[in-house]
């Protein structure tokens, strides 16, 4: 019974892949590598109409087009800078999941990076001044902290009484 | 001083807030387009409605006019419709970019609707939509008379959108032609 179930399964897991991969794999390529930059190039780019989908995912008609489009630069034999670039023409940078490295972006790129140091700054500036505090204040916290004769009295009052 | 220092918090509050609250009422749809600037790509594509006519770039005349990419699978086209049969019988011509349709479906469209383009390019594979950074229907190009787009519409023209977008610039674009005239 084990071993039935087992093999339905995984005979599922097959035809699910299967189903999955041929939405984006209707394409025929003249050398393998083609396909596998193909694949690659698609998860990259975005969807311009569906905007939190890549190529890849999306069936919306100008994603069709952009892969049918894709599709035709790599059977031509062009570079991924030079399919990047075609995109870009026509789309804009928005094509592109991970933003290009320029003025527009620097803030993007970098700002994590200023934040981590800003709140590291924060973090050191907060230290020093507690360890300065202790530094100065040890004295008269004992002074504080010991009790004067007739609190002293008072605790012991209180105690024995919880006794 | 550090009475400050205690504010801070929600003085950073307050500005992620401002910008987050902003975020709500921006239109994620309405793209800047890398197109902006660039002359009308090249094509060479028959008409909807007029037989084997082939036509191309240089086939695309007037002083400014419209570039307006519809389809008959397009609900926004329907509204647009009538706006541009208006913006048409006032004198700005319009060429159609029928995008990803079929002869049958899109001529009986024109014949139901009425035609207001010089003529509608028959793009059925999408080329020229991609050339021109597409990304759906409703869109319109307003194309100057050196046949550089100076912009792309997103969307549906409607009296309001005509107006305050298109206006201005085809305004623009006439003081320019008079300028270069002048010169």
């Amino acid at each position: 019974m084990k071993y039935i179930a087992a093999i339905i399964f995984s005979v599922l897991l097959l035809v699910g892949h299967d189903a999955n991969a041929s939405s984006v794999d209707t394409y025929s390529f003249s050398k393998p590598e083609y396909q596998i930059r193909f694949q690659d190039m698609a998860k990259i780019l975005r969807c311009p109409k569906c905007q939190n989908q890549n190529l890849a995912d999306s069936n919306s008609i100008i994603s069709q087009d952009l892969r049918r489009q894709l599709h035709r630069l790599i059977e031509e034999g062009r570079s991924d800078e030079q399919i990047i670039e075609y995109m870009v023409m026509r789309y804009g940078d928005y094509v592109l999941y991970k933003p290009k490295f320029d003025k527009v972006t620097y803030f993007l790129w970098l700002g994590p990076f200023g934040f981590a140091a800003l709140g590291l700054l924060i973090l050191i500036i907060v230290v020093v001044r507690q360890r300065r505090k202790r530094g100065q204040s040890s004295e008269i916290d004992i002074n504080e902290q010991t009790l004067n004769v007739t609190e002293q009295a008072k605790l012991d009052k209180i105690l024995k009484k919880s006794n | 001083m550090k009475r400050f220092v205690l504010f801070l918090p929600l003085l950073l509050f307050i500005v992620l807030g401002v910008f987050l609250y902003k975020g709500l009422f921006l239109n994620p749809q309405a793209m800047p387009s890398a197109l902006e600037g660039q002359p009308v790509p090249a094509f060479k594509l028959l008409t909807v409605r007029q037989g084997d006519r082939v036509v191309t770039k240089a086939d695309l005349k007037g002083d400014f006019y419209l570039l307006n990419v519809w389809a008959t699978w397009c609900a926004g086209c329907k509204i647009e419709h009538p706006y541009l049969l208006d913006i048409s019988k006032s004198g700005v011509p319009i060429y159609g970019v029928n995008y990803r349709d079929t002869i049958e479906d899109s001529s009986k469209w024109l014949q139901d609707y009425k035609d207001p383009y010089q003529f509608s390019i028959f793009d059925v594979n999408g080329d020229l939509g991609v050339n021109l950074g597409v990304y759906g229907a409703p869109e319109t190009f307003l194309i100057d008379h050196q046949g550089i787009i100076r912009m792309r519409y997103a969307g549906i023209i409607d009296t309001n959108s005509w107006q305050v977008k298109f206006m201005p610039l085809i305004a623009t674009i006439k003081q320019e032609i008079a300028q270069e005239k002048a010169l």
